[in-house]
């Protein structure tokens, strides 16, 4: 793939205004890890985009969770909350944006916002569905052993739902990011969409090419930290 | 049961009150946080009267015109090549990395390169659809053609078929349930593809009605636009769910 990358781009069969030779790529790598672009340095545009997206992440698996958990141990819980959800569910994240912006602006706030509603719904849901999946005669045997309600469900009631937690953690966390990706895409000050934005105003293939990787290589290594405490924490369920 | 409803409808009346007291209560100006019936007034208003130049129903239109193109696109290229990845060891070995590396770039990561390549228009928002929708569609053609029961591929080998046959006569009918529901995923993940390459590259469609309300600080045009969004959704989750079904109940046994 590489070579036929090379070749296609040094013999100018693919003209270079429409996707650049992997030595321009080369370049403008280098040109925004040392110089700058886009008003800031490349690590600091990873960093900005990996905090607001661990921002709305915390804040949707401390609220999503417990939710989830919660309508799912409780019939009336369910009852109470489930319309309102699912008529919010179907909504895509994205199409909060326009929501977010009108409410809180351009900056951080609004990302952080649409961020919590996209990781908030698989939060929910798989939560709920976990606690769903525990055997009927655990939660019977845990009733009938009469025990203290938190320790039912620091005991029970979290373990048992926790591998359908992380999957729903795992569909959080790429909502997150695709959010995030268009949120700064649409206006943000620094960020990795913020890199996209300004490389296709300034049409600069190789440039947005350094932004989808790095998109792609945050992304990719916030999932793998995830699968690691995921198999520590199932690991420790046993 | 009949107190579970009773709950059921309190919760409704509890999001639309908290919603309206708020709208009124004159703590949020009513710019920003218009009642429902504000929102469904301004929503059947947008129906009449265009707004960013088309009607609502007419934006819908052109998004599901946009919609129906991507996701097309995506099922056409991705099934076939998601059922020779799983029949071509070698064409398995040199796609698989290259995908598994784009998989990682969110779909909305493309549209630089879509407004690059293929303008606003309609090339543009349907390369970020197709991106959307493409990869579910290759991966859950692929699953159902490696776990194709071994014996009927041995058996048409014996009897003669050559591989275009064996993928067309075998591996594709006895992969037709996961490649639906990889459907289903695929139209889920391309319609908020599209809503996202709307809002930022597109000159009609309902994402960009949206991003015009937005700029006029028309909450109540912004919301008609989220709600128009999640009825179309459902529509077309309803219509997959339905093929599923159907195809689900045809399944040899």
């Amino acid at each position: 793939m590489l070579a036929a990358w090379w070749l296609l781009s040094t013999y100018q069969i693919i003209s270079p205004a429409r996707f650049p030779a992997p030595r321009e790529v080369w370049e403008a790598l280098g040109q925004i890890a040392v110089g700058g672009y886009a008003d800031a340095r490349l690590h600091a545009h990873i960093l900005h985009s990996c905090k607001l997206v661990l921002m709305g992440f915390a804040v949707a698996v401390a609220t999503g969770v417990p939710l989830g958990l919660a309508m799912g141990w409780s019939r009336r819980v369910e009852a109470f909350a489930n319309p309102a959800f699912l008529l919010v569910r179907p909504i895509p994240p994205l199409a909060w944006i326009p929501l977010a912006i009108v409410w809180l602006g351009l900056g951080d706030a609004a990302k952080v916002l649409v961020i919590w509603f996209a990781a908030f719904v698989p939060s929910v849901i798989n939560s709920y569905a976990g606690v769903r999946s525990i055997e009927p005669h655990m939660l019977e045997a845990a009733r009938m052993l009469g025990i203290p309600r938190w320790m039912f469900v620091r005991e029970v009631l979290v373990p048992g739902a926790a591998p359908l937690i992380f999957t729903g953690l795992r569909l959080s966390l790429q909502a997150c990011w695709t959010t995030l990706v268009a949120g700064e895409l649409i206006g943000a000050a620094a960020g990795l969409g913020h890199v996209l934005q300004q490389s296709a105003l300034d049409i600069f293939p190789a440039m947005i090419l350094v932004g989808m990787a790095g998109v792609a290589l945050a992304g990719g290594v916030m999932t793998w930290a995830l699968g690691r405490v995921e198999r520590r924490a199932i690991a420790w369920r046993g | 049961m009949a107190r579970l409803r009773l709950l059921s409808a309190l919760g409704l009346v509890a999001f639309f009150g908290v919603w309206t007291l708020v709208a009124l209560s004159g703590l949020v100006q009513p710019q920003f946080l218009p009642t429902p019936l504000a929102v469904a007034r301004e929503a059947w208003r947008l129906v009449h009267t265009p707004f960013a130049g088309y009607t609502l129903q007419d934006h819908l239109l052109s998004s599901l015109g946009r919609f129906a193109m991507g996701f097309a696109l995506a099922a056409a290229i991705g099934v076939p090549l998601g059922l020779a990845m799983g029949w071509f060891r070698a064409l398995d070995a040199i796609v698989s990395p290259l995908f598994d590396a784009l998989r990682f770039v969110a779909p909305i990561a493309w549209v630089p390169f879509a407004a690059l390549w293929f303008g606003t228009g309609i090339g543009g928002p349907v390369l970020i659809i197709f991106s959307g929708a493409f990869p579910p569609c290759v991966i859950n053609a692929y699953r159902g053609a490696k776990f194709v029961e071994p014996r009927f591929i041995e058996a048409a080998r014996t009897l003669g078929a050559g591989p275009f046959r064996i993928i067309l006569e075998i591996l594709l009918p006895a992969s037709v349930p996961s490649i639906v529901a990889g459907l289903r995923i695929s139209a889920g993940l391309g319609w908020q593809s599209l809503i996202g390459a709307e809002l930022i590259v597109a000159s009609s469609g309902i994402g960009y009605l949206m991003v015009k309300g937005q700029s006029n600080i028309s909450t109540d045009i912004v919301m008609s636009g989220m709600i128009a969004i999640g009825i179309v959704g459902v529509a077309i989750d309803v219509l997959l769910r339905a093929l599923q079904a159907r195809v689900e109940r045809h399944r040899p046994a």
